[in-house]
């Protein structure tokens, strides 16, 4: 690990001045100044020597104010960005009102970490691609820009096979990314001058040409908190997650479901995909072809089908097509059968 | 290794192992260190942060490279070495200890980040030399084989009670997931929780 300057913010904006001083880079993530808060990913990729920040700021302290809280909402509930993982996951209204965000965060890592790692970070957790972890690996675009990329014609059984470019084919590791974007989350956004709110769609960045710049964030910018729209059919939600281990695993293939079903027939669906893309994904294909069906196995089979229409697969991935076609398929007609 | 802490005179393996490998004797110079209680530390990052660490009920005074870990900082500075480093990087759990009466990863936990907060390990447990009820539970289930988890194991197994997620085998499962266990001691740590989460209700209710 480089050595790093080590600094306890007491307020919001200490720490967004901290973060912002001169020589801030191109992107959050080559900031010289990152933020801490669980640390679960930064540490890890610090000891690594994937990430070297210069300057640490620790936002732990900023936990007991709103960035700490859930708070309900007229249509909704807040989430602040330091709450912790196992604190969403247990939380009641959370648990009753929309099963797959409390459930999409509880088959996420271990307790431990679950109690360590907050929301905020949760969503900006970086690739688990091994030639992106491993310096030893001279080529990887998203570490070192214009370097090539290993894992295109590697072991690329853990790689995305949605949203892919030349340059890059790293899975979007995440699990509450995938409720997010399916809930069109908003995300409120601290920065110097102000905050801004965006959709949760907008947050990440698919990786292109660029894959070292991952998220819309500016250098400094700090998330301070989700806005989740609910409405009371989200009762009918999950999040399934196939694995390789029945627990404490990265998800194979995962997907995020919740159905609005009146009168027997699809009056909304909302549906991400989780393990195949490489960056939390929305599956607006396969929502539209729901709409105005009856589930059924044709039904499901059609939005299966659209989901990964576009779906790429390598030497060693392409079982991830199939996969996540019955992932999607299983968590339908589980959703379906759902007595609300 | 100036600043480690040696242990007091004894005959463990470990301490004989410590005193030979280090010919600087600095006794409890890190405990002596008097530093200012760290906001910022200088402009120089390899400069050491002073820093309070209340470790089982105990404050003590440190300075710390600021990327110390508290794993490493109860190990190498502390003398406790009760709480063990497998993998290093968040993915075995042998390094669980509580912080702020939550099982947390010490490898992947800044010391530094912990001032203010009460760290509890393994050492910790134990009462008048009584050995807390999962301690006892492990022993009488033989809940280990080579024991390098166990640690690790028994302070995520007290949280998991604690938490409320031991009710079910399949509970306590997978809320124990992220501890590992090599000799695969799996069926009699699941049986050992069982055992403790009994003792510890009816100790909650008196």
């Amino acid at each position: 690990m480089q050595p790093f300057v080590f600094e306890r913010a007491d307020s919001p904006d200490a720490a967004l001045r901290a973060a912002t001083a001169p020589g801030a880079a191109s992107s959050a993530l080559s900031n010289p100044t990152q933020y801490l808060a669980g640390g679960t990913t930064l540490l890890d990729l610090m000891k690594l020597e994937v990430m070297r920040p210069r300057t640490v700021v620790d936002i732990n302290g900023l936990a007991d104010g709103a960035l700490g809280r859930i708070e309900p909402r007229r249509d909704g509930v807040r989430l602040g960005a330091l709450v912790r993982m196992a604190d969403a996951a247990d939380d009641p209204t959370i648990r009753r009102q929309c099963p797959m965000i409390a459930q999409s965060l509880a088959l996420a890592a271990s307790q431990q970490i679950r109690n360590m790692a907050s929301l905020g970070g949760n969503v900006l957790q970086r690739t688990r691609c091994a030639y992106f972890r491993d310096v030893s690996y001279a080529a990887c675009n998203k570490r070192v820009p214009g370097s090539g990329c290993a894992a295109m014609n590697g072991i690329n059984r853990e790689h995305a096979v949605l949203g892919t470019s030349e340059q890059c084919i790293a899975t979007y590791p995440g699990d509450f990314a995938q409720a997010l974007i399916a809930l069109d989350a908003g995300v409120e956004i601290a920065g110097t001058d102000g905050s801004r709110t965006i959709r949760f769609a907008a947050l990440h960045r698919p990786p292109g040409e660029t894959p070292d710049i991952e998220t819309t964030l500016l250098p400094g910018e700090m998330i301070a908190g989700f806005d989740i729209p609910l409405a009371s059919w989200m009762r009918r939600s999950l999040y399934l997650k196939v694995r390789d281990r029945a627990s404490y695993e990265f998800a194979v293939a995962s997907c995020a479901v919740a159905l609005d079903i009146r009168d027997g027939t699809v009056a909304d669906a909302r549906i991400a995909l989780g393990g195949v893309a490489t960056v939390p994904w929305r599956a607006r294909a396969a929502e539209q072809a729901l709409r105005g069906q009856a589930i059924d196995d044709a039904t499901i089979a059609a939005a299966a089908d659209s989901a990964f229409a576009q779906a790429r697969g390598r030497e060693h991935n392409s079982f991830k097509i199939a996969l996540g076609r019955r992932t999607l398929a299983r968590a339908l007609r589980q959703a379906a059968a759902i007595e609300i | 290794m100036a600043d480690r802490i040696l242990p007091r005179p004894g005959s463990s393996r470990r301490q004989f192992l410590v005193a030979s490998a280090s010919s600087l004797a600095a006794p409890a110079l890190a405990e002596t260190l008097t530093a200012e209680p760290a906001r910022a530390q200088a402009a120089d990052p390899r400069a050491p942060l002073g820093m309070t660490l209340n470790i089982n009920g105990r404050d003590r005074r440190v300075a710390l490279d600021a990327r110390t870990t508290l794993l490493d900082a109860l190990r190498e500075h502390l003398a406790l070495t009760g709480t063990k480093k497998g993998c290093d990087h968040g993915q075995c759990g042998a390094c669980t200890v509580h912080v702020g009466g939550r099982r947390v990863l010490a490898c992947l936990t800044l010391a530094a980040a912990t001032q203010g907060q009460a760290v509890t390990t393994v050492e910790g447990l134990a009462t008048d030399g009584e050995l807390h009820p999962m301690q006892q539970a492990f022993l009488d289930q033989d809940a280990f084989q080579c024991g390098y988890c166990t640690p690790g194991q028994i302070m995520s197994a007290i949280a998991c009670v604690n938490e409320g997620h031991a009710g079910s085998d399949a509970d306590i499962r997978e809320y124990m997931s992220g501890n590992l266990c090599r000799c695969a001691a799996y069926p009699n740590i699941v049986a050992a929780i069982n055992q403790a989460k009994r003792v510890m209700k009816t100790a909650m209710r008196r």
